[in-house]
């Protein structure tokens, strides 16, 4: 191999590396892999906005979820919503939130999400928002948040809204 | 058995009847409005965000929905009030005139101008309507059949809610609800149902 080409080869592999992690949307942290974090644009005057991602854990010893932050909110909490009956029930997970070795973990609409309370700004289609995690034993690590649109259901980093006909105005 | 003890007995047993009648009485569920379905909703008279009053009084021949919620409200809120939009936009002209009132439960942070952005961000027919105190907001949830409670959070408080969009019919009768598990379809049909019902 020349010295030439063997420049090029290392300026392709560079690019790449640079590339790669952008384009899959995914940040590493120990055994923790966090998978498209984003969040939906939120509504005229709301002071709150929920975070969303996937959390895998390849590693042989649980992990938890304990806290961070985003530069558009001045206080992230680790929160669970559910349905009980027809009763919306939000809480503060105290403890964090746990990932079991070998589990996957999904922040989604309607569960498990990480809470931004009281935003600076709304958050804008389309915009990145960085922030970041903590965990109990991984540490500490950056992520950005994709602000999708206000139907989005995630997934794809694509606006993945499901059989709605038509957008909001 | 003497006569004196027999006396006693039918008057502790009668007493027991009472008691039981009159402990069914104030137990009883509300009863039916004579059409199978039980009473929910009732007279209220609220303030809206945009500064009018809305008085149920005045709804009569016109069909609503109403929804309590909070906008410090993670993501039902929003979600119901983005698919109740996409619904009213798909049901065209028909739903020109249909309100939607969005009651809060957490007036203490939902003022006028919050709450008027906040639903003004979806569609203008949806009107934020806010309890002056407590015991509004109280009587409006009972007769709506709807609960509501603060729960503390690390930084402050949330509220959990009833989260069912209720349909209130033409005659200011309850009609049935909007669940964000059916289908844009099913909702409308309801929707056409509710606006075509006289
Ligand atoms: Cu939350």
């Amino acid at each position: 191999m020349t010295k030439t080409s063997l420049l090029r080869a290392l300026a392709a592999a560079s690019l790449l590396a640079l590339a790669a992690p952008a384009a899959a949307h995914d940040f590493k942290v120990g055994d923790l892999k966090i998978d498209h974090p984003w969040a939906r644009a939120t509504p005229g005057g709301a002071k709150v906005g929920g975070g969303f991602m996937k959390i895998t854990n390849t590693g042989t010893q649980p992990d938890r979820l304990i806290g961070g932050s985003a530069e558009i909110s001045a206080i992230f909490e680790v929160h669970e919503m559910k349905m009980e009956g027809n009763v919306m029930k939000m809480r503060a997970l105290e403890k964090g939130l746990e990932i079991k070795p070998g589990q996957i973990v999904e922040l989604k609409p309607g569960g498990y999400h990480v809470m931004f309370i009281d935003l600076r700004n709304p958050l804008k289609e389309g915009d990145t928002v960085k922030g970041h995690l903590v965990f109990e034993k991984a540490g500490k690590v950056d992520v950005e948040y994709k602000i999708e649109s206000r139907a989005s259901t995630g997934g794809t980093g694509h606006d993945a809204h499901s059989g709605h006909g038509t957008k909001a105005p | 058995m003497n006569a004196l003890k027999l006396i006693r007995l039918v008057v502790w047993a009668s007493i027991a009847v009472l008691t039981a009648a009159l402990g069914f009485l104030l137990l009883a569920p509300p009863k039916d409005t004579g059409t199978g379905v039980a009473a929910v909703g009732g007279p209220f008279r609220l303030a809206a965000a945009d500064g009018s009053v809305v008085d149920s009084g005045m709804l009569m021949g016109k069909p609503f929905a109403l929804f309590f919620g909070f906008t410090h409200c993670p993501d039902v809120c929003p979600t119901s009030m983005l698919e109740i939009t996409n619904d009213l936009v798909a049901l065209g002209d028909k739903a020109r005139d249909f309100r939607v009132y969005f009651v809060t439960v957490d007036p203490a942070r939902d003022d006028a101008k919050l709450l008027k952005d906040y639903t003004g961000s979806f569609d203008p027919r949806i009107i934020g309507l806010i309890p002056k105190d407590e015991a509004e907001l109280a009587a409006i949830a009972k007769s709506y059949r709807a609960i509501y409670r603060k729960v503390e959070t690390p930084s402050g408080y949330t509220m959990d809610h009833t989260a069912s969009i209720y349909l209130m019919d033409a005659k200011g009768a309850f009609f049935g609800t909007l669940d964000s598990k059916e289908t844009p379809a099913i909702r409308q049909s309801k929707l056409r149902r509710l606006i075509d019902k006289r």
